[in-house]
């Protein structure tokens, strides 16, 4: 059985300064996502499961996957798919979709894809189920407990108001929620030995891409602005004793409102 | 005249789309449109008009009974491709967000998720979201020929109801039964909170150590007819809250009158389900903690002193 998980580089979100309301990034170190980390994290678990499974992480982003992909390797997966040429840079989430559907094909053996239910940066959820359609694939999206056997797979899902139980033949697309594992921490000499994993590298060419149909210029969606929320909250700290600082408080609550409504 | 369609699989959003989407109509000289979907989904149409739908599409084709976002969003596409759909606004639930990727694909759109503001500029819709786990909002316009955005419940106000006709328009859709099925539903358990609905919001971080502590905490929330929420370490690790308390990016996003932050940090990922509160009230005991940043009245102390005397004070109020 093929596996292929769709994982991404995010700058590491606790490290992002704001600067007159600018995000700063550079040297922001780049991190897995831990949505993503999830995803692979499953496939493994079917693989160990399952037995005669091949799992192909696939990735888009900079050259710095080239260090950034041995820990999905390590973890477990057996091939990557690195799509790191610079004409796929700044896709947005239907040319990200695009991209990775041509992989995808490419790779032309799957029975399963497992994607995060949202990226950990920008959570909109819109990759897989671009994905799902560009492969006319059934969907199982915010699975929280995955079994796969016998050419099915059955997925609880994780929505509002209710857990769904859900079935569907392969080959399929699932997209997991936080919940569903514990990602592990690959050891020193799974990381040392997952450098000789094969990996491949390939450009939109090799996918059957032009540079045109790709990245910046392919945006679906532009971005007109991307700041820092401005807040002009009171930002009033309560001084003296215990006593003092409760009595401000309640005055305060009470002069704007909001006690006892 | 171009069309604004509006679905939502939970209508208390759609209607609020509605109300938006009828102003936002005015700007663009468009009208605006509902889509129906589903066993005796008929029958809502009438409430549809009255907050200003203009039209109505009807289906309630055997394979919409039960909800399959292939199937959804096939249907969507056909009644968006039929007409002269150039905006599709969702309601971003979870069903929702799943739609939109997927029906996109299918309309050669763009989409935008879990937007939190939308306005018209230059002819066209503007979308607000957070980018970046929440650090920065991004402003964004979809540049392709229909439009595909879903928008978080609550960004609109519900429109007042008014006296209003529409035309129903019954849609023939040509749609296969689901790939998938859905063989079990099953309720979650109990806890059935409405923390968006909440005026007063006492959230709870990882600062509270003690389970114990809690009760403290229930009874300033039964003083002040609070409820309470957490961040993600006291629901997910901890497990002393179910799912439904949890507040920020990957949970409940709340707009109360008061918010009371105990032993929170302020990390962006619970944040960004509380910067709308009204007003913020922050007690940690540690003066350099990023929430102090986005409060209005803050106490740096040990909670287990502050939150005792307060619950005194306010048995005098």
């Amino acid at each position: 059985m093929d596996v292929v998980v769709c994982m991404k580089q995010i700058p590491d979100l606790q490290q992002i300064r704001i600067k007159e309301r600018r995000p700063v990034l550079e040297s922001v170190p780049l991190v897995w996502g831990d949505l993503d980390k999830n995803a692979m994290e499953e496939a493994v678990k079917v693989k160990e499961k399952l037995g005669d499974v091949k799992i192909t992480v696939v990735a888009m982003g900079s050259d710095k996957l080239q260090q950034g992909i041995l820990e999905p390797l390590a973890m477990g997966a057996d091939e990557a798919v690195l799509l790191t040429d610079p004409a796929f840079a700044g896709s947005d989430s239907m040319g990200t979709a695009k991209v990775l559907a041509k992989a995808i094909e490419k790779i032309g053996s799957y029975d399963l894809i497992i994607l995060a239910e949202g990226s950990t940066d920008n959570y909109s959820g819109i990759v897989a189920s671009a994905l799902a359609e560009l492969l006319n694939l059934p969907e199982i999206t915010y699975v929280r407990e995955l079994e796969v056997e016998d050419g099915k797979v059955k997925a609880v899902r994780n929505m509002e108001e209710s857990f769904e139980v859900i079935q569907a033949d392969l080959p399929a697309l699932v997209t997991v929620a936080q919940e569903i594992n514990e990602p592990r921490l690959p050891k020193f000499m799974a990381i040392r030995k997952a450098g000789a994993k094969p990996r491949h590298e390939w450009g939109p060419d090799d996918i059957g891409l032009s540079s045109d149909e790709v990245g910046q210029n392919a945006l679906r969606v532009e971005t007109v602005s991307n700041l820092a929320p401005e807040q002009d909250r009171k930002n009033v700290m309560l001084g003296g004793d215990l006593a003092e600082q409760i009595d401000a408080l309640v005055d305060a609550l009470i002069k704007e409102g909001v006690l006892g409504r | 005249m171009s069309e604004i369609l509006v679905y939502s699989d939970i209508d208390g959003t759609a209607f609020e789309l509605v109300s938006a989407a009828k102003e936002f109509a005015q700007e663009l000289g468009a009208t605006v449109s509902v889509a129906l979907l589903g066993e005796g989904a008929g029958g809502k149409a009438e409430e549809y008009f009255s907050y200003g739908a203009d039209r109505a599409y009807v289906s309630e084709h055997p394979a919409l009974s039960d909800f399959y976002v292939g199937t959804f969003a096939e249907g969507l596409r056909q009644i968006a491709e039929s007409g002269d759909v150039e905006f599709v606004l969702l309601g971003s639930s979870k069903r929702g967000k799943e739609l939109a990727g997927r029906l996109a694909q299918k309309l050669n759109a763009g989409a935008i998720t879990d937007a939190n503001a939308v306005r018209v500029r230059d002819g066209n819709l503007e979308a607000g979201r957070y980018s970046y786990g929440g650090n920065t909002v991004a402003s964004q316009v979809i540049a392709t020929a229909k439009k595909v955005i879903s928008v978080m419940p609550k960004t609109f106000e519900l429109g007042a109801k008014e006296a209003n006709q529409g035309e129903v328009v019954n849609v023939d859709l040509d749609l296969a039964d689901p790939p998938v099925k859905v063989v079990e539903r099953r309720e979650k358990a109990g806890d059935q909170v409405n923390l968006e609905e909440a005026e007063v919001l006492i959230c709870v971080g990882r600062g509270v150590q003690a389970k114990e502590d809690l009760a403290m905490i229930e009874e300033l929330a039964g003083q002040l007819g609070a409820e309470i929420g957490c961040t993600k370490t006291p629901a997910s690790d901890w497990e002393w809250f179910s799912e439904e308390r949890m507040v920020g990016l990957s949970g409940k996003k709340c707009k109360p009158s008061l918010y009371i932050s105990i032993g929170i940090s302020g990390q962006i990922q619970h944040t960004v389900g509380i910067v709308d509160s009204k007003i913020i009230v922050t007690v940690n005991k540690d003066d350099k903690a990023p929430i102090f940043n986005i409060t209005d009245y803050g106490i740096v102390g040990d909670y287990a002193n502050v939150v005792p005397a307060l619950n005194e004070k306010l048995k005098s109020v």
